[in-house]
Parts: C-alpha cells; sequence; structure tokens
C-alpha cells in the first residue's frame, strides 16, 4: 500500500533516508539543503532511526565521513549544494575512485560566483567527470524515487560506484506537491543490507583502502572505475525494472514525452520539464508535432539510446541549466550532440543555456523555443547555435 | 575480482587488479622493490661484526634481518641507502659506498 501525503522536495527524501535507516550520516547545512540533514537529526534524536549522525565541521569532512564509514563496511549518506559540494571536491574523487557507493542528496544550486543561492545546474555539471552517478530529479516524487534506487545501483557489485541524487534548489526541494510514499517495510525489502564484500571492519579479511597509485597501476585502476561506469547502464535499467513493479512507477535513462512523431525536440533536465511538458501539451493541442527529452540519467550517459530516441526528429533545442563556459554551449548539448554525431541523418541541433541563479523559464519560452526550431526546420538554416535564454537584452522590450 | 597483491605485478593486465586498487592483506610493502631509489649502498663486513643489535633498531626500514641472535646480511629490496646503520656502528663493520650505475 503506497501513502498519500504532501511534502516538499526536501522532506521527501530526508522521509526516504529514514525509511532506509543508513548506518552514518555526515553532513554539513547549506542552502537548500538545509532541511534535508535537519528532518533527519530529528528522526535520531527521537529514536526513528539508529543512524550515527556526524555533525562535522566542514563538507570536505562530511565526505571524508561517509567515505570512511563506508569503507568501514557501513552505508553512508550525505546531503548538500552548491559551494557545499565544491568543498567535497577531493573526496567526490577520493570516494568514486575507492568505489565506495555512498548516496548523496544533492540539491542543485547556483555555485559561486557571484553568490547565488537559487538554482541551476552549475554544482552537479561541474563534478561530472567525478565518477559519481548522476540522477536527476523533475519533481519531489521523482526526487524520492530515485533516492531510494540509489542504494540497489551504487552497491551493486559489477557497479560500486558513488550516487548523487540531484533535484533542483528550491523549486523542487521547497516546493510541497503531492507524493506516494512506499511503506517502511517496502524501502527496506527493496534497498536491502549493504553486504559489501571487503570492508575495513571484518577481521578475518584484512584490507587497505585507497592506496597511493603509482604510474604502472594508475591508468588500469582507472579504466576498471570506467568500466564500472558502463556496467551501471543496465543495472540502472534493472532496479528501475524492480522498482516499477514495487511502485508502478517507470523510470528509465530519459523519459520520452510526445515524442513517437515529434518534428521537433527540447531535451532538458530537472523541474524545468514540467514547464516544458505545458508548452507540449498546448503546442499539440493545435497540431504541432512536438516534442521532450528529460534525462534522468546524465552520469552514465546514455550516448546510444538517446541518438536513437532523436534519430527521427528535425530539429532539437538542449538546454543546459549552466554556462559551462566553453565558448561555444554547456555540457548537456556537447553530449548529446556527440551523440548524434553517429546518425547517418541527425537532426539540426541548438543549444539554449538559460536558468542561471533561479532566473525563471516560463511556458511561453518553451513556445518560443519551438517556433525557432520550426523556423529552422523551415530554412534548413540552423543559425546561431550557442544561445541564452532569459537574459535581458539592449533594445529588446518586454 | 580479488586478486592477491602478491600476484599483481606490473606485467597483470586491467581486468585483473582489484576495484580502487584494494589490497587485501596486511605486510604487502614487503613485495615491493624500494631499493631501486637508493644513491648509497651499504656492505656488511660479517668478520668485524659483534652482533650488538646497535644498528637493528636504527634502521628506519626493514632492511637488517636477524635470526636467532644473529645479525644477517642487508636485505638490499627495501634498504634506501640512508646510512644510519653505518654511523652508528660501533665496530665499523658496516661501510657505505657509492651506488654503481
Amino acid at each position: 500500500m503506497s501513502i498519500k501525503e504532501r511534502l516538499s522536495g526536501n522532506e521527501a527524501v530526508a522521509i526516504a533516508m529514514k525509511q532506509i535507516n543508513p548506518d552514518v550520516m555526515g553532513a554539513f547545512p547549506i542552502t537548500p539543503s538545509t532541511e534535508i540533514p535537519q528532518y533527519f537529526s530529528g528522526y535520531v534524536a527521537n529514536g526513528e532511526v539508529d543512524t550515527e549522525f556526524v555533525a562535522v565541521e566542514s563538507e570536505h569532512s562530511a565526505m571524508s565521513t561517509c567515505f570512511a564509514a563506508q569503507a568501514a563496511g557501513a552505508r553512508a549518506v550525505t546531503a548538500t549544494s552548491s559551494a557545499g559540494m565544491a568543498f567535497m571536491w577531493e573526496m567526490l574523487y577520493v570516494t568514486a575512485s575507492a568505489r565506495l557507493p555512498v548516496t548523496m542528496a544533492l540539491v542543485n544550486r547556483a555555485l559561486t560566483g557571484p553568490i547565488n543561492i537559487n538554482n541551476d545546474h552549475s554544482d552537479s555539471m561541474g563534478a561530472r567527470d567525478s565518477g559519481w552517478i548522476q540522477l536527476y530529479s523533475e519533481s519531489n516524487q521523482e526526487a524520492y524515487d530515485n533516492f531510494i534506487m540509489a542504494m540497489p545501483i551504487g552497491e551493486n557489485k559489477s557497479v560500486r560506484l558513488p550516487v548523487m541524487v540531484c533535484q533542483d534548489g528550491f523549486i523542487t526541494s521547497h516546493a510541497v506537491e503531492n507524493i506516494e510514499l512506499l511503506e517502511d517495510d517496502d524501502v527496506k525489502r527493496f534497498v536491502g543490507h549493504y553486504e559489501p564484500e571487503h570492508y575495513l571492519l571484518k577481521k578475518e579479511n584484512p584490507l587497505a583502502v585507497g592506496p597511493y597509485d603509482i604510474s604502472a597501476y594508475y591508468m588500469d585502476h582507472k579504466i576498471l572505475q570506467a568500466e564500472a561506469m558502463k556496467n551501471a547502464k543496465s543495472v540502472i535499467l534493472s532496479v528501475a525494472k524492480d522498482f516499477e513493479k514495487l511502485t508502478g512507477r517507470s523510470y528509465g535513462f530519459f523519459e520520452e514525452y510526445m515524442m513517437e512523431d515529434a518534428e521537433t525536440a527540447i531535451v532538458v533536465i530537472g523541474s524545468s520539464a514540467g514547464t516544458a511538458k505545458e508548452a507540449i501539451r498546448e503546442l499539440r493541442s493545435s497540431g504541432n508535432k512536438v516534442g521532450l527529452i528529460k534525462i534522468r540519467v546524465f552520469r552514465p550517459f546514455p550516448m546510444e539510446e538517446l541518438a536513437e530516441a532523436l534519430a527521427h526528429v528535425k530539429a532539437i533545442a538542449v538546454m543546459d541549466k549552466c554556462e559551462g563556459f566553453s565558448a561555444c554551449g554547456g555540457p548537456l548539448f556537447a553530449e548529446t550532440r556527440s551523440a548524434l554525431y553517429d546518425l547517418d541523418v541527425r537532426p539540426k541541433s541548438i543549444n539554449y543555456v538559460y536558468g542561471l541563479g533561479g532566473r525563471d523559464i516560463r511556458v511561453e519560452d518553451f513556445k518560443f523555443i519551438f517556433r525557432e526550431l520550426e523556423s529552422i526546420v523551415k530554412t534548413g538554416q540552423t543559425g546561431k547555435i550557442y544561445r541564452h535564454l532569459g537574459q535581458r537584452e539592449e533594445g529588446v522590450l518586454k | 575480482m580479488t586478486t592477491r597483491a602478491k600476484d599483481i605485478n606490473e606485467t597483470t593486465p586491467w581486468q585483473k587488479l582489484t576495484p580502487g586498487g584494494e589490497i587485501y592483506e596486511g605486510g604487502t610493502s614487503i613485495l615491493v622493490d624500494t631499493g631501486s631509489w637508493r644513491t648509497m649502498r651499504p656492505i656488511f663486513h660479517e668478520e668485524k661484526c659483534t652482533h650488538c643489535m646497535l644498528c637493528y633498531p636504527f634502521c628506519p626500514d626493514s632492511s637488517i634481518p636477524v635470526v636467532g641472535g644473529r645479525r644477517l646480511d642487508f636485505d638490499l629490496m627495501h634498504c634506501k641507502g640512508c646510512g644510519i646503520c653505518f654511523k652508528i656502528c660501533p665496530v665499523n663493520a658496516i661501510t657505505f659506498v657509492k651506488e654503481e650505475a
């Protein structure tokens, strides 16, 4: 039986953590993720979980705590945002390369500077090469569901990688939405026990974790790590299948919305997908063949699957809620366009960097993008490829 | 893959390495040739040695084997050539020479 509730995204994730009852939480407060350790420390104080809550003095220590706990054989979680995750930077890589499946609730916030507390994806996109699996959520429900699926994915013996479950700061983390929760027992059964083959507290099996790696071995260990990220693809899908059996809610690498006969499409990550869907519903009602792909799994990147899903489309706009400063587009655009390269006939593609530091995106904005795509299809001219959306322009009245 | 450290060397393919370079037993540094860094080499002159056991605790590594109360010749696989044993020896049973190229 599912439990009908109304919760903010932060509370939903905190409840997922409570239902999982992890062994250790190492966390330091930072807006907009602060509520997660705040709610969770309440569960600890009330005896609703038996988690060891380590109130650290910094995020570097938060991830070090999680690293050490996981190496010892415990299941460790954390929550953070923006500069907090940036302060974990070294330990993100250390945790991933030691192949320790720590789970992080990341509430996406713009990464300084200028200092800003609102949502974009510059924090997690900066960490895209750190070796963490990245799952993104459109809604509170998805943040909750992704968090419950994270451990069975990361802890799988063929994977052994840390997982960050991302949701949009304030938009998702603080807005209260209807949500269906699982029963505690179902969550515990689904997530199971953490049973690593080797761990530091297993006394009959001495273990050294994270030894210095000379150049004769470093590259080979990195290839092992890269293989694990490839293995994660099939594990993500099989965990999603099991989750669907339990909940009826279906997840893949990405969601395809009205893509079947779409001639133009938008590729987007996170909560903006909801706004895009409204624009698509309205445009569809007047006969426009428009669709959406919402990326759920950015690491590992579903390159072949995404190319296949976009193969029949004439023009696409890839939306980056992150300025990559490459001078030629954001990270989602770079990888999506690269995926299309292997197609014999591929859609024309443009990039919109949008929503930086909490800049709003509206239904009208998505309609505008679809009009641009339509004109690209009509004229055959792509025009400017790397674009921004939502900024004030000199000489343009709103 | 739970390959033991003794079975891993610089010819081992990546498929046989352990995740994250984990090491599944203790004391494995004995398997690693760290004597190759040495530029100076201590030489043991057994005929002069009184087995006073002063060099043995001064060695910062584990390059002076002792068996049955007797000091044996150097373990040059792990000796870094620091020369402390040469300095400390009261009976000049150790000399210290440049490593030949």
